[in-house]
């Protein structure tokens, strides 16, 4: 009972959660570009920033190997990890409550599958098409994620005119196994691309630069914008479609809505850092357990958290094994899937009870 | 209010509704009735918008269901689910705020003091609002009901479907329920359309009911029309009786349950279950019987297994003799609930029993008679209210399958034969000196075993009847006879 009403006082103190979520993500973002090979100090990082984000007359002349380290390396690095983590926690979020299953996650429909074939495909061909120069691989990779949503969609509602939820994970499990076949087509058949795929296969936000934020950026504002327009109807969903349309939500159009928004964030984020795992399934989770399930506050205290906590996933990355550099996906794998274990082992004690 | 014509669809290439059309007015209690599989929910499914239908038309406030949108139609409609199930665990408040939905504007649903306000007051009204910061999934059954209900009253519909409304609630919290819908339709002229599989709860709420059969409709019509037995029997396949409610105007329906062969075997009563002391004259039957009486104790309809007719002296008087009389069985090792008790001056070995065998089946009757206090029922009022002492009890025991209308006419022939009996022997009222008709005090108890023959009239031409008549005649005159012996000795 005490522990029901440390959670009650937490959920009902709304503006702490969002104070603690800037917080986290400021602090995050601080320490993410601060800490390096180079060592930025505090003091120089506020000032370049001051500087050369928000063109404050600062008189203080910083050093311009760090002013090139922060503006060129770390700053982008930091954003793109911000906004990868951002997307996927709240795509997390928006499916777990429309699939009304908290294992459900933004890989559960295949979506990333898709990303990757475009992807692997992009190397694995070596297709570089002359408008588009290096940003081939990310355009087609969201152009195949968004295919992927559609035929999924498309084949639930030959399965299933009404599409419910359960059709929809079928199919996007179905297409999941069917794509990964592909990649690992792909894997076998390939050479000297090897290390490449496998590198992006993992997921990594290095050496990015500042034209991918430009790519992920539109994506990212469209989607989460509309998944924050959706938070009622999902709140409605998850007590079920019927009693969603008995509430009035029009659930046909909002289901779509929802999906095509979450996966063409889940999309975009793949494209820009390859598979990255459990973000989207542990941090929604996460913030489920100590604010609440209502979709109004979980979207944007997932997308904040989210962010702050990839940021602090590529830090620990990068640091491992200095001056070499791991995969994001591995740490991300590393953390989330042992704390979903923990998380997994709470419920079905509290369920025993 | 809701006009449907026509109505028919249901799944894939499964009709479930055929051609179904009926009016619900405003305010009123509308219950659905049916047997599993007669089309209630798919019909309910229809009229609230979830499943599509073939043929026919709905039409809501003189609107069709059609043109009403998602938004539109949840403010008007809102449904109390059977169950909900949640993924995820809100908080009661956060629960009935989502009721708000269909009457929020703007593309982030900003949540206003009206908003607020009729959450409140939906709480308030189903008895939520104590627990508004519990989680749903802490909740008891007969709570997370009324959560839902108040998330689909803050809907401010004019219109309430229910599904099965009483499922899985115990008895206090289906009053609850149904009494604040009752409540709802009287005050606010909400209109309730429920579905039942509770006949008598249907039967004991609804203005009207529709009873469903194979996607048609059997009748439309108000309770006690719809609930006839023959009706229900047919319906439902299954064997039920009607009774009228104990305390208000409404039908009720009792399933009887198959019973063991030996519950079926006949039973005949006779004077080997008779015992007579100078204390009380005592029937034990080997199984309960069907009895109506006027007794102490056990009277009116029920089934009882002992009949006591106890002697008491002539001066016996007792502010509270039915409390008396349950103390004096339960003395005796009777349960008095049970126990069918009268009380007599006369001597008990003044008793007069015969059986008497009809066609199929036979009858048992004991008479205990005195007529000290004989009166004649046409001059009544020209006697005092005090009783005086000197009775004639009388026991008719049937051994057959005895119709409710029977049991009347059993009383009615039975006191005939009475009266005829006294007048034959000359009995008079000692105040006005005319026909005594009986005494002040009479008691008459008809039981029955419900085993064999059926009997469905008991009027003195009736072979039931003549039994009575001869029976209940010869048994009197005897009773009287020997009693005056007895006196004079």
């Amino acid at each position: 009972m005490l522990k029901q009403s440390i959670r009650t006082s937490l959920t009902n103190n709304k503006p702490l959660a969002y104070i603690i979520a800037v917080s986290f993500l400021l602090f995050s973002m601080m320490v993410g570009i601060s800490i390096g090979s180079v060592s930025v100090p505090f003091l120089t990082l506020f000032q370049i920033l001051g500087k050369e984000v928000f063109h404050l007359p600062i008189a203080a002349q910083p050093d311009t190997m760090f002013t090139n380290i922060v503006m060129n390396i770390r700053l982008p690095r930091v954003l793109l990890a911000g906004l990868v983590g951002a997307s996927l926690a709240i795509a997390g979020a928006a499916f777990q409550g429309l699939l009304r299953n908290p294992l459900a996650d933004p890989y559960t429909l295949g979506v990333s599958s898709g990303a990757s074939v475009g992807a692997v495909a992009t190397i694995f061909l070596g297709i570089s098409i002359p408008v588009l120069g290096n940003f081939t691989l990310p355009i087609l990779s969201v152009v195949f994620s968004i295919i992927t949503i559609f035929c999924v969609l498309f084949f639930a509602k030959k399965m299933d005119r009404s599409m419910k939820v359960e059709t929809i994970i079928l199919t996007g499990i179905i297409f999941s196994s069917f794509l990964s076949a592909f990649i690992s087509l792909m894997i076998a058949l390939t050479g000297e691309e090897l290390r490449q795929i496998i590198g992006w296969l993992m997921g990594s936000v290095s050496m990015r630069g500042w034209s991918y934020i430009v790519i992920i950026l539109p994506f990212f504002v469209i989607g989460s914008l509309t998944l924050m327009m959706n938070t009622q109807e999902l709140n409605a969903m998850t007590f079920g479609e019927n009693r969603a349309k008995h509430l009035g939500v029009n659930v046909q159009r909002r289901k779509l809505t929802i999906l095509i928004a979450g996966s063409v964030l889940t999309g975009a984020a793949v494209a820009v850092s390859g598979t990255i795992g459990f973000v989207g399934l542990v941090i929604p989770h996460i913030i489920r357990q100590i604010w609440g399930p209502d979709h109004k506050h979980l979207l944007p205290l997932s997308l904040l958290i989210g962010s702050g906590f990839l940021i602090l996933a590529d830090l620990v990355a990068r640091m491992v094994i200095s001056p070499s550099e791991l995969p994001i996906g591995v740490i991300t794998s590393l953390i989330g899937a042992p704390a979903f274990a923990l998380i997994l082992l709470k419920r079905r004690r509290q369920g025993e009870r | 209010m809701l006009e449907v014509t026509g109505l028919s669809g249901g799944y894939y290439n499964h009709p479930v509704l055929d051609s179904v059309s009926f009016t619900v007015n405003k305010g009123e209690l509308f219950g659905v009735l049916g047997p599993n599989g007669s089309g209630k929910t798919t019909l309910l499914s229809m009229l609230s918008g979830v499943l599509a239908y073939e043929a026919g038309t709905i039409k809501i406030k003189g609107k069709s269901l059609k043109e009403y949108s998602a938004k539109q139609l949840a403010q008007v409609i809102a449904v109390l689910p059977q169950h909900s199930s949640l993924a995820f665990s809100y908080t009661v408040k956060e629960t009935v705020s989502l009721g708000r939905y269909a009457h929020q504007k703007g593309l982030f649903h900003s949540w206003s003091d009206e908003d607020e306000a009729v959450v409140q007051k939906v709480m308030e009204q189903t008895g939520v609002a104590d627990f508004s910061d519990y989680q749903f999934e802490q909740l008891s059954g007969g709570e997370r009901q009324r959560v839902l209900l108040a998330q689909a009253l803050a809907q401010e519909p004019e219109i309430l479907f229910l599904d099965e409304p009483t499922n899985h609630l115990d008895l206090s919290y289906q009053k609850g329920l149904l009494d604040l819908m009752k409540k709802m339709a009287a005050e606010y002229e909400l209109t309730v359309i429920a579905i039942f599989h509770d006949l008598n709860l249907a039967g004991l709420y609804c203005d009207r009911l529709m009873l469903l059969e194979k996607g048609q409709v059997r009748v439309n019509d108000i309770p006690n029309e719809v609930l006839k037995q023959e009706r229900i029997q047919q319906v439902y396949r299954t064997e039920i009786e009607k009774h009228p409610h104990p305390a208000i105007p409404r039908p009720q329906m009792f399933i009887v349950p198959n019973q063991h062969v030996s519950e079926k075997e006949a039973c005949m009563i006779n004077e080997q279950f008779l015992t007579v002391s100078d204390e009380m004259v005592q029937l034990h039957a080997p199984i309960p019987l069907r009895t109506m009486s006027s007794g102490v104790t056990g009277s009116g309809t029920g089934w009882h297994q002992t009949f006591v007719n106890r002697h008491v002296s002539h001066t016996y008087s007792c502010e509270n003799h039915v409390e008396e009389m349950t103390d004096y069985l339960r003395s005796y090792g009777f349960e008095p609930s049970e126990t069918v008790g009268m009380m007599t001056a006369v001597f008990l070995e003044a008793v007069s029993y015969r059986f008497l065998q009809g066609e199929n089946f036979s009858i048992f009757v004991v008479v205990t008679a005195g007529v000290g206090n004989a009166v004649d029922a046409s001059l009544a009022d020209q006697h005092s209210d005090a009783p005086r002492p000197g009775t004639i009890n009388t026991w008719v025991f049937i051994n057959g399958h005895v119709a409710e209308e029977a049991f009347i006419h059993s009383i009615v022939t039975a006191t005939e034969a009475k009266v005829k009996a006294l007048h034959e022997l000359g009995v008079k009222d000692p105040v006005t000196n005319t026909w005594a008709t009986g005494t002040s005090t009479d008691s008459i108890l008809i039981a029955a075993t419900q085993r064999g023959e059926r009997l469905q009239y008991a009027g003195t031409i009736t072979p039931l009847g003549k039994l009575i008549s001869r029976g209940v005649y010869d048994c009197t005159v005897e009773a009287i006879e020997r009693n005056e012996r007895v006196k004079r000795t």
